[in-house]
């Protein structure tokens, strides 16, 4: 039996977590289990005042249970890879790991009021996002789809939480060959 | 899907060589990398990538702007996007001049890159629907191996389709280099007859008895050198299509010969009693006025008629001048695969070149021009300039005056012995010069008496 893991690190908003577990569980059809993970901080650059996410996909790979079928990581920090101003999350393109990043994803950091119901939303989308990269999917051409592309936040509000009938037949078929 | 448009990254760093190439692959392009300009360069020999993005600082001597200009002499059309973390005005300018597309300072904005990757395989998905388009709508044009669009053309090619599957004899009139066994070719395949075979016979390029043998076969023993039985081309071509190029050229005695297998469809192989029955559609070609010929007694009204069931005249290229640029793009295409040589297009002034020139030689003389001028062009495009041989010629055959009471086959006479005699007797050579082909030249000499 696999699973689909779902970990926080310490600071990550417990809240989020769960809309996490129970968007992912559902869509996916797979059993999820929690797993503790550790802080990012070895993953901090001070140059860029944010937090590497290949570092962290490492120690995801090195963090996984034999068990898990995926692993997704939620985290506060921000993220980024190099070659871009941010990322949102990061995951290996079919491969066991992915993290999501909940800095940019509250209206907070865009100088609005917070709003917890758009905020965990937004959470749900990112969650099915990255992990439907871990299950091979690409970007996908509606932007109504979870895969669609977001390089900003409003992109991410146009989305819905859910694949599109093309999506979702790819990760049939994905999961029926992992 | 974009997978069909592959990405090379290029840069030194690893882990911004391999982030960027993550994300990339993660909106469905096939992206590969390399971490030098040498590495990216070997790459660009196997692979045809649409879009480069090139590190502009990298250390061994070959930096950003190097490898871009090194990937632009093998990918001319490849779009190249140089990133770098040290932005100055003047690289910028650089970077643009020598052929970059765009130029981004990192780390950048995810809309930027996605944007910027966007619109360039927009305008190549434009790019690669516009060839499609113009291939098809170039293949309008073709029937078979004929390529045209003239009127006049297109109703013969109608005709050659209509006529494709009936057994009825075809003959084909046009002046040499038309293309009349290219349109015998295309009535056969065209027909119920294409899975058979398609023997083409030219009959000015062999003496009497020789071209008896060819065609009707000889018996073991049935002359000297008759070793064994061998059959003819009419039996070779059995089920299928005899092509009889130059028919205007054959001897009393082989019209007779043929003028009975049109009839009787059998033949007796030569030496030989025994009847040989054939089921073969005659297609024959001449580029003689054959009814002058009969009025002249030179050539049986029988078998005229005979072969003249339908009747294909084939214009020159001088009274179908819209197919030239058409010809000459499709000559153009083949050409640069057989020679290997990377000419994409003609010019303005080249066409105009060719649209004024008379082509003597028609079609055949078209091809040889093109491939001469494409011998000896060294640019990617053929000029007015590549096609100055053929002002030359035409102002040369202006100049000439032509001698008082000179008959026209004296003139023809005359200018294939010249012609002989500047190419050293290389009748394949001379053929090309004159514009017609080989049998066409040897039957003009043997006509002419011509020493070689």
């Amino acid at each position: 039996m696999k699973y689909l893991y779902v970990g926080g690190t310490p600071e990550a908003d417990p809240e989020a977590l769960t809309a996490v577990r129970e968007r992912v569980g559902g869509e996916f059809g797979v059993p999820v289990r929690e797993v503790e993970l550790p802080g990012v901080e070895f993953a901090y650059d001070a140059g860029r005042n944010q937090h590497g996410s290949i570092p962290v996909l490492e120690m995801l790979s090195r963090q996984c249970p034999a068990d898990a079928l995926k692993l997704l990581a939620v985290t506060e920090r921000d993220l980024f890879i190099p070659v871009l101003t941010f990322v949102f999350g990061h995951a290996q393109l079919g491969g066991r790991v992915a993290v999501i990043s909940l800095a940019r994803l509250r209206q907070e950091f865009y100088g609005l009021a917070p709003d917890r119901e758009i905020f965990l939303e937004r959470v749900a989308k990112e969650a099915l996002h990255e992990t439907g990269h871990t299950f091979g999917l690409v970007h996908c051409p509606d932007q109504r789809c979870a895969m669609s592309l977001a390089t900003g936040i409003r992109h991410i509000d146009l989305k819905d939480a859910a694949f599109c009938r093309s999506c979702a037949a790819e990760w049939r078929r994905s999961s029926r060959e992992s | 899907m974009k997978t069909h448009w592959q990405i090379l990254v290029v840069d030194d760093e690893e882990v911004m060589c391999e982030s960027l190439a993550a994300w990339l692959r993660e909106d469905g392009y096939a992206v590969d990398t390399a971490a030098s300009g040498r590495e990216a360069l070997e790459k660009a020999r196997q692979k045809d990538y649409a879009i480069y993005f090139v590190d502009l600082k990298m250390p061994g001597g070959m930096d950003g702007i190097e490898t871009m200009m090194q990937i632009r002499r093998l990918h001319p059309e490849a779009s190249i996007i140089i990133i770098t973390a040290y932005a100055t005005v003047d690289t910028a300018i650089t970077a643009m001049k020598e052929g970059a597309q765009e130029y981004i300072v990192k780390p950048c904005n995810p809309e930027e890159i996605s944007l910027l990757v966007n619109r360039i395989i927009k305008v190549k998905n434009l790019q690669r629907e516009n060839t499609i388009l113009r291939k098809k709508l170039s293949r309008q044009y073709h029937f078979q191996d004929v390529i045209s669009k003239n009127a006049r053309m297109r109703e013969i090619l109608n005709l050659a389709t209509e006529v494709a599957s009936l057994r009825s004899t075809v003959l084909i009139q046009g002046e040499s280099g038309t293309g009349k066994e290219l349109v015998a070719r295309a009535i056969h395949n065209s027909g119920d007859r294409a899975s058979k075979p398609f023997v083409a016979v030219s009959c000015a390029a062999l003496a009497e008895t020789l071209l008896e043998s060819e065609l009707f076969g000889h018996e073991k023993g049935a002359f000297t050198g008759a070793a064994q039985q061998k059959p003819g081309k009419f039996e070779m071509a059995e089920g299928g299509t005899i092509f009889l190029d130059e028919i205007g050229d054959i001897s009393p005695k082989l019209q007779v010969d043929l003028l009975r297998v049109l009839q009787d469809r059998s033949f007796y192989r030569v030496g030989g009693s025994e009847e040989v029955r054939v089921d073969v559609r005659v297609v024959a070609a001449t580029n003689v006025n054959l009814l002058q010929a009969v009025a002249e007694g030179t050539f049986r009204d029988d078998l005229f008629y005979r072969l003249n069931v339908i009747e294909i005249r084939i214009p020159p290229l001088r009274e179908r001048r819209e197919d030239i640029p058409l010809l000459a793009g499709h000559f153009l295409e083949r050409l640069s695969h057989e020679l290997g040589k990377d000419i994409g297009e003609i010019s303005e002034g080249g066409l105009k070149v060719l649209m004024d020139y008379n082509w003597p030689g028609n079609v055949r003389e078209l091809e040889n021009a093109v491939e001469r001028a494409m011998v000896t062009c060294r640019g990617r495009q053929l000029t007015e300039d590549d096609f100055s041989f053929l002002a030359q010629n035409q102002a040369a055959s202006r100049a000439w005056t032509v001698p008082a009471g000179m008959t026209l086959q004296e003139m023809e006479k005359l200018l294939i012995a010249s012609t002989i005699e500047r190419t050293g007797g290389n009748i394949k050579e001379a053929a090309a010069v004159l514009g017609i082909d080989r049998s066409t030249l040897y039957e003009k000499i043997k006509r002419y008496e011509i020493a070689r």
